[in-house]
């Protein structure tokens, strides 16, 4: 092997910093190199090759750098160590794990301090699923270890190429993540190629996890608890969606919802160049909140990756590939999984931080002209998949963009809608009414009804043209608000105030749902189908009034009844007692008189 | 090792280039011209050419001036005796005070904070302003900015909230400040008796331009050591609009492609390191970060602000001397609503402002002409009597009272079920 490559720095600027190696030494696109600030090293990526010169981005603040520092490349790409301990761990971008980075400064990040990202010494009770003489393709599960929740299959080396027999397993017993457990050999006679398997694997966090028999179209629904998404723009078990919204509607805290209460079996969470504050309130909630399927915490089931606002911008690009490898990896174990990231136009703009330092040909708004194909890139990671192994596994992913002026014709929203199956669009209008969370019934949209609709229908029959229905009824009351703005009130017919009405009662209660109310967070399946088939017999009958007046007072107090319904925990005293005023109303007792 | 080099090879804006060897990104020099000497820092390293931003400018600057390299990056003096002190946008003091030679220096702009050496904050502030505590308080540890057209009292209301929230110290930055600003800060700090735990960096209107740039740092590092220490701390900036316009004026000497309005793509990091520093410390102290950006032409869009909402825990709009019911927003409000304040308090809090949301509605439709009904008469009604009892920044009420007066405006308006609250609530509040 040859020895490793060196570069001279010959040039910094800010996270950009270019340094020549002699003629003829190999360096790889993506390597890994580290720069040297006396006795600290800094890691870096090889981002640009121009002949001798080397475009670095460093994944940490350069200052104190010189020209004639040197720079020591890896010979490795960019890559995430995979394996059992990854649950509930809370990494940066780069995958170091943040609680157990001490320091003597305490509270800070130091540069260049790097920790490996799983536990070394724990040790893990391997049994073996296969014999000596099993041939085997990569991903192929040769045992398991049991980690929290589920058995974590250890798996024939992801990167393999071909088919593989196994020459030698270990017998059950306990292990650490680097120990070998098994020894491969490969089948091509010629090669006499081997491999140490160990509980750890590694995979370059760029390249896409294609260790699958075929990808299969997304046909079932991923629950999210949401009743906005799940009722009316649902998602599907590997579908990809985004939340672009202003700063403030609200994307954040619909992400955090949806990660608690989504029905999965791992969520990962990218917090990609946002604020500090709001990952502090996951990390230390989470441990604390229980997973009602499980009974365990939350956070057994949840990987945090963190890179926050003021954190390296080379980094911030990285953490969403650390995360989506993450992800890939848990489907590989056969497991639904659910990656959020907040928010994807940091990471766009960490890519245009560093092509203009690279002094490459901008884009619009100085984007780079690859930006497209990057952003396409990364939702491609998404979907759901057949293994080698013959189950399913899924990657689900919502990314939030953060548009600027809250313009949802900017480049980043624009290329995203371009990939996604689900766009939820968030409304300025909306959240300053508070009418949370503040997806625009007019404009989101999912691509997934079309083909869930089988799964769909299993709610109720004819459920999904009874949400068109009630979307329809959503519209109207929106044609007829927008109306009463030029005529007034006045000139509107009672028909169609009554339609307003209407529409305004599913607003409020079905599409609006108040995040910080322990019983409103979260709808379960059945409460949405028993809720919202309660809200069509309203929105179905024909009331009969005599006035406007009479019309608003009555459908006031109709709208009042829901309301309360909606904070009553399900099927209890309360939740029944309101059900049946409300349908003793629409049974055609007509509004009852205080 | 301080090294001299007399060979400025190249002005262009504020920007200087000098041949040098062994010189180190970040590192801070000295430019001494006919105009005086200049702090200058170096943020490009190219082969032997070294560029350096220069503080004071480059006006009057010549190819013969010498620059010395002062063989580290930019510090700040820190210790106890900084409370009660003035400082310029270069760390100078400028009252009359004794010197600091004598102190440690920090460096500024050091690294962020662990994210799990952080805690949810809890602490809410009362400021008596019932458009900040009632409809959004803020919270300790929090950054929160306040969007203001010119014209709008913003400073006062900045100087109100810092003399009445309680920090053990209180930190002004100011960037681009008018001298008179300036002074009033310092006379109602000291009319407050709050001036010997407040200390202030003050860059006024007519210093140099990017000088501004130091402002932001040197508040937010002697902060930070406070905080570490244990001090609830209040930082006050203003404003950070002329902050990012000195940050777009070097990106343009530069030759940086900008992306929007001249400023650099780099805007929301170069804002987020900064807000950023506001942190509830595990086991120390806390920094607070309450900061002015003025919205040029009103405009809640342009860069500056938009990059700003996108990175503060929300936003105070300042407009017609009022704090904006709509579109201002505390995000860690939820953290106190109900824990730290009163159990009714978020119910209040979305039912006035909903209802608001009404009368200003009725308001509009009846601007354009139509008739007006019993029921908008009701809400007109509530309208002036929210916009007299909670919005003028006159009044001065407490977080209880402030609720009390909230249930009894909506019973003198409306009926208990047009008001959306929790029927436990109705019961337990409505005024008889
Ligand atoms: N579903 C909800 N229920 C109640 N309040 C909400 C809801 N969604 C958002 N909010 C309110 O809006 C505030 C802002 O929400 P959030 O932080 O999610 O915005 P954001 O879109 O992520 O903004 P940014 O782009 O600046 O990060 C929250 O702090 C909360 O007060
Ligand atoms: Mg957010």
């Amino acid at each position: 092997m040859n020895s490793p490559t060196h570069g001279r720095i010959v040039a910094v600027n800010g996270p950009l910093v270019t340094c020549e190696v002699d003629e003829g030494r190999e360096v790889l696109q993506n390597e890994v190199a580290y720069v040297m600030i006396g006795d600290v090293r800094l890691k870096s990526e090889v981002i640009r090759i121009r002949g001798r010169q080397i475009d670095l981005q460093v994944f940490e603040n350069t200052t104190g750098l010189k020209v004639g520092d040197s720079a020591e490349f890896s010979g490795e790409l960019l890559a995430a160590t995979l394996g059992p301990g990854m649950l509930g761990m809370i990494y940066d971008g780069l995958q170091n794990p943040l609680a157990e980075l001490e320091n003597d400064q305490k509270f800070f990040l130091r540069r260049g301090q790097y920790l490996p990202s799983l536990d070394q010494t724990r040790l893990w009770d391997f049994e073996p699923m296969v014999q000596v003489g099993t041939q085997v393709r990569a991903g192929q599960y040769l045992g398991k270890v049991t980690e929290g929740l589920f058995p974590h299959p250890i798996m024939a080396p992801l990167v393999l190429l071909g088919t593989w027999e196994v020459e030698e397993i270990k017998p059950a017993g306990k292990y650490t993540v680097n120990d070998t457990v098994a020894i491969l050999k490969s089948t091509d006679s010629q090669a006499q190629e081997k491999v140490n398997v160990m509980l750890k694997q590694e995979w370059p966090v760029k390249r896409p996890m294609r260790v699958y028999e075929e990808r299969l179209l997304p046909d079932t629904q991923l629950l999210t608890q949401c009743r906005l998404i799940d009722i009316f723009f649902p998602l599907a078990e590997g579908g990809t969606s985004c939340i672009p919204g202003p700063f403030g509607a609200g994307k954040t805290v619909l992400q955090q919802i949806i990660s608690r209460y989504a029905e999965t079996d791992v969520v990962i969470i990218v917090a990609c160049g946002e604020r500090a504050g709001e990952v502090v309130e996951t990390i230390r909630e989470f441990p604390l909140l229980e997973d009602p399927k499980t009974g365990k915490s939350l956070m057994d089931r949840t990987v945090i990756i963190c890179n926050t606002s003021s954190m390296p911008v080379a980094a911030r690009e990285a953490s969403i590939y650390t995360g989506i490898t993450l992800g890939e990896y848990y489907r590989q174990l056969g497991l639904k999984v659910l990656l959020l990231a907040d928010s994807t136009s940091r990471w766009a703009q960490a890519l245009r931080e560093t092509s203009a330092r690279m002094e490459e040909i901008p884009g619009e708004e100085a984007f780079p002209a690859y930006l497209e194909s990057r952003i396409a890139a990364v939702y491609e990671r998404a979907g759901k998949v057949r293994l080698n192994t013959g189950e399913t596994g899924s990657l689900t992913l919502i990314g939030t963009v953060s548009p600027a002026g809250g313009n949802f014709e900017e480049p980043v929203t624009q290329n995203t809608l371009k990939v996604v199956g689900a766009f939820y669009g968030l409304s300025r209008t909306r959240s300053d009414q508070r009418r949370y969370p503040a997806i625009d019934p007019m404009i989101s949209w999912s691509l997934y009804i079309e083909q869930m609709q089988e799964s769909l229908n299993t709610r109720h029959e004819n459920w999904v043209e009874l949400v068109q229905k009630a979307h329809n009824t959503i519209f109207r009351g929106d044609e007829v608000r927008q109306m009463m703005l030029v005529v007034g009130e006045e000139g509107m017919g009672l028909d169609d105030l009554v339609v307003y009405l209407k529409s305004e009662i599913i607003d409020a209660v079905c599409l609006q749902q108040d995040s910080f109310d322990k019983v409103d967070q979260a709808t379960s399946r059945q409460r949405q189908i028993s809720d919202f088939m309660l809200l069509m017999e309203m929105t179905d009958h024909s009331f009969v009034f005599e006035s406007k007046d009479q019309a608003k007072a009555q459908m006031t107090r109709l709208q009042n009844l829901f309301f309360q319904l909606k904070y009553c925990p399900f099927e209890g005293d309360d939740y029944r007692r309101y059900r049946s005023e409300i349908e003793s109303i629409l049974n055609g007792k007509g509004v009852s008189h205080p | 090792m301080i090294i001299e080099h007399s060979r400025i090879v190249r002005v262009q804006g504020d920007i200087i280039a000098v041949p040098a060897t062994d010189i180190a990104y970040g590192e801070l020099a000295t430019v001494k011209s006919r105009r005086g000497t200049s702090l200058a820092q170096v943020i490009r390293l190219r082969g032997e050419e070294v560029f350096l931003q220069v503080f004071a400018g480059s006006r009057g600057i010549s190819t013969g001036d010498t620059v010395r390299f002062l063989g580290h990056p930019m510090q700040v003096a820190f210790g106890d005796a900084l409370l009660g002190r003035i400082f310029n946008g270069s760390g100078e003091p400028i009252d009359k005070g004794p010197n600091l030679h004598a102190l440690p220096r920090i460096s500024i702009g050091g690294p962020s904070v662990n994210p799990v050496r952080r805690v949810i904050p809890r602490g809410f502030i009362e400021t008596r302003v019932p458009m900040v505590d009632v409809f959004n308080p803020l919270v300790e540890s929090q950054k929160l900015p306040i969007f203001s057209a010119a014209g709008e009292p913003y400073n006062d209301l900045l100087a109100r909230i810092g003399m009445r929230a309680n920090a053990d110290v209180v930190i002004l930055g100011g960037i681009g400040l008018k001298h008179d600003e300036y002074l009033k800060f310092r006379i109602a700090f000291e009319q407050a008796g709050v001036l010997s735990r407040t200390i202030m960096f003050v860059h006024t209107a007519s210093d140099p331009v990017v000088e501004r740039l130091l402002v932001p740092d040197m508040a937010l590092a002697v902060a930070e050591q406070f905080g570490v220490q244990g001090k609830r701390v209040l930082v006050l900036l203003t404003d950070m609009t002329s902050f990012a316009d000195a940050m777009k004026e070097i990106a343009i000497s530069m030759d940086q492609v900008p992306s929007n309005l001249g400023y650099p793509g780099s805007l929301y990091s170069d804002l987020a390191s900064r807000y950023e520093k506001a942190v509830d410390f595990d086991g120390a102290g806390s920094i607070t970060i309450l900061a002015v950006t003025s919205m040029p032409g009103d405009d809640v869009t342009h860069p500056v602000p938009d990059n700003t909402g996108y990175i503060t825990e929300g936003q105070f709009y300042l407009r017609n001397g009022v704090i904006e019911p709509f579109g201002s927003l505390s995000r860690l409000k939820q953290l106190v609503i109900g824990k730290v304040t009163r159990g009714d308090h978020g119910y209040i809090m979305n039912s006035m402002i909903r209802l608001f949301a009404r009368s200003r509605e009725v308001e509009q439709k009846l601007a354009m002409g139509f008739d007006k009904t019993s029921e908008d008469e009701r809400y007109l009604k509530y309208g002036r009597l929210f916009y007299d009892r909670f919005m003028d920044l006159r009044v001065d009420l407490g977080i209880n009272d402030a609720l009390d007066l909230g249930w009894k405006t909506l019973a003198e308006c409306f009926r208990p079920d047009e008001v959306e609250i929790k029927q436990e609530f109705i019961d337990q509040y409505w005024p008889a």
